[in-house]
């Protein structure tokens, strides 16, 4: 790979707005990569952390008390209608003064909530407000003749819940729940409001340090997103793909 | 009050029930003892459907009582899975799991109901889907088996529960003329066996061949009943002539 670094090096000589500096940059090049690692680790634990808010709203929402039905209503008001990048803000420094600390060394107090699990919390709870309304979106496609069938067969109503309505559910809101966690990679961006390492953060570390490398560097964002939402939405595909029923529409 | 083969196994004493203001059940009794075969007839419309929904609490009731096996089924503190795992429910659109195959259909319940042991339900469910002539199927999704077939595993994720009564809410309505007989056949078959069976129909020749008793309903009360041969011969009710006339 030296002839890329040589010629990413020429370039820069030659056009110094265009210097792709982490290639051939080894500093550069190791924030990217680590930028990139945390950018999938918080999307990862976004994506399944937001997915299981989900489900369990949805299934909250289908609750006989009215006061569990207000609560999660008031849940998903509030984190549809507000601005993530407010939340986050919220989270991390309102919220984040109230958190308990420990000291691993007898010197340092460090809060037990990094700002990257402030980022996953608030990032999980305002995808996971969409992922209700989904999932429920999901919930009442299953035909209530059919939880009948259930329920005359003694099942009782959290077993209906699993093994029947949320199954059939699922492959109805796959195709709105991939949106929404497509949204939610891209969403990943804004944890760099409280310093959380990911990677738009590490690219405008290294373009503030470099300033030749700034459109170089936003070229690799895009690049890089393309790459993992592609990624995600293949996978995503796939399942659809495995869940679906034989001789069944939805 | 502990129930004995000798008392109904099905008692509905009474029975109104409300839809809002709407009342589609105005005071409804009759029982059903052991094994015998009761085919309950009558205009859209009449309530029937919801009475035999209400014998198994898929709704409840605002006045009278319903006791199955002695157990109160209006009654507040109703144990909801000690009534179903005595009766059976079989419906007009199957309601069979789509996202199961017709042997998971028939285990699901006594695996995840009774919690019984999986090897030995498997066992069951064969023969069950055996019982309904359904070999070589056990492993179609509903979706790939026809009206008819989907009907007969339906009856046989019911009878997998071992239940004592099975209930049928218009279960040929929405098959075609053909795939009716196989239908009744099956159910022909439980008769025989001495399962007790209430049926909610328009299949009159089923009726008459089959029942021991024929109810006729219509604007939520019972107008005329008796067994098939007086039934048939002799209604003397003007709505059970007009409504026998349509029919036959």
């Amino acid at each position: 790979m030296d002839w890329l670094a040589d010629a990413a090096r020429d370039l820069a000589e030659a056009a110094p707005r265009w210097n792709f500096i982490w290639l051939y940059d080894e500093k550069s090049a190791g924030k990217i990569l680590s930028g990139i690692w945390m950018t999938i680790q918080l999307s990862v634990a976004c994506l399944i952390l937001s997915v299981v808010i989900g489900l369990a709203g949805a299934w909250a929402q289908g609750s006989p008390s009215r006061i569990v039905r207000a609560i999660v209503q008031g849940y998903i008001q509030f984190f549809r209608n507000t601005p993530p990048f407010v939340q986050l803000l919220f989270f991390y420094f309102a919220l984040g003064q109230f958190t308990p600390t420990w000291s691993p060394d007898g010197w340092l107090e460090i809060p037990i909530i990094s700002n990257v699990g402030w980022a996953i919390i608030s990032l999980s709870f305002f995808a996971g407000a969409f992922n209700v309304e989904i999932f429920r979106a999901g919930i009442e496609a299953v035909p209530e003749s059919t939880r009948e069938a259930s329920e005359s067969l003694g099942f009782t109503r959290s077993q209906t819940f699993r093994y029947i309505v949320m199954p059939l559910a699922i492959r109805v809101s796959l195709p709105a729940l991939n949106n929404n966690l497509v949204n939610l990679v891209k969403t990943t961006t804004q944890a760099f409001g409280i310093a959380v390492p990911e990677l738009l953060y590490q690219s405008v570390t290294i373009w503030n340090d470099h300033p030749s490398a700034q459109y170089p560097t936003m070229l690799l964002l895009f690049v890089v997103y393309i790459v993992l939402v592609g990624i995600l939405v293949a996978g995503m595909n796939r399942w659809e793909r495995q869940m679906r029923i034989p001789g069944y529409g939805a | 009050m502990t129930w004995t083969p000798d008392r109904p196994i099905v008692s509905v004493r009474d029975v109104h029930k409300s839809f809002g203001t709407l009342e589609v059940l105005k005071g409804v009794s009759f029982d059903v003892m052991k094994g015998e075969v009761v085919c309950i007839i009558g205009p859209s419309g009449s309530g029937k459907s919801t009475l035999i929904r209400c014998i198994n609490a898929l709704n409840d009731i605002q006045g009278g009582s319903i006791a199955v096996e002695g157990i109160e089924v209006g009654a507040p503190d109703l144990d909801k899975l000690a009534l179903r795992k005595k009766v059976g429910m079989v419906f007009q659109q199957y309601n069979l799991f789509p996202h199961k195959t017709a042997i998971e259909n028939v285990m699901m319940a006594p695996t995840l109901v009774l919690k019984r042991d999986r090897a030995q339900v498997e066992a069951e469910a064969r023969a069950l889907i055996a019982k309904v002539r359904l070999e070589g199927k056990e492993d179609s999704y509903p979706g790939e088996l026809s009206g008819g077939q989907q009907q007969r595993v339906a009856i046989a994720r019911s009878l997998a529960m071992n239940p004592d009564v099975m209930l049928f809410d218009e279960v040929t309505a929405a098959l075609d003329p053909e795939t009716v007989k196989e239908v009744l056949v099956t159910i022909k078959d439980l008769a025989a066996e001495g399962m007790t069976c209430i049926l909610v129909t328009h299949e009159m020749g089923f009726a008459r061949e089959v029942a021991d008793h024929i109810y006729f309903t219509d604007r939520g009360v019972i107008v005329e009943h008796g067994p098939p041969a007086t039934f048939f011969a002799e209604a003397s009710d003007p709505r059970t002539r007009e409504f026998l006339g349509q029919i036959l």
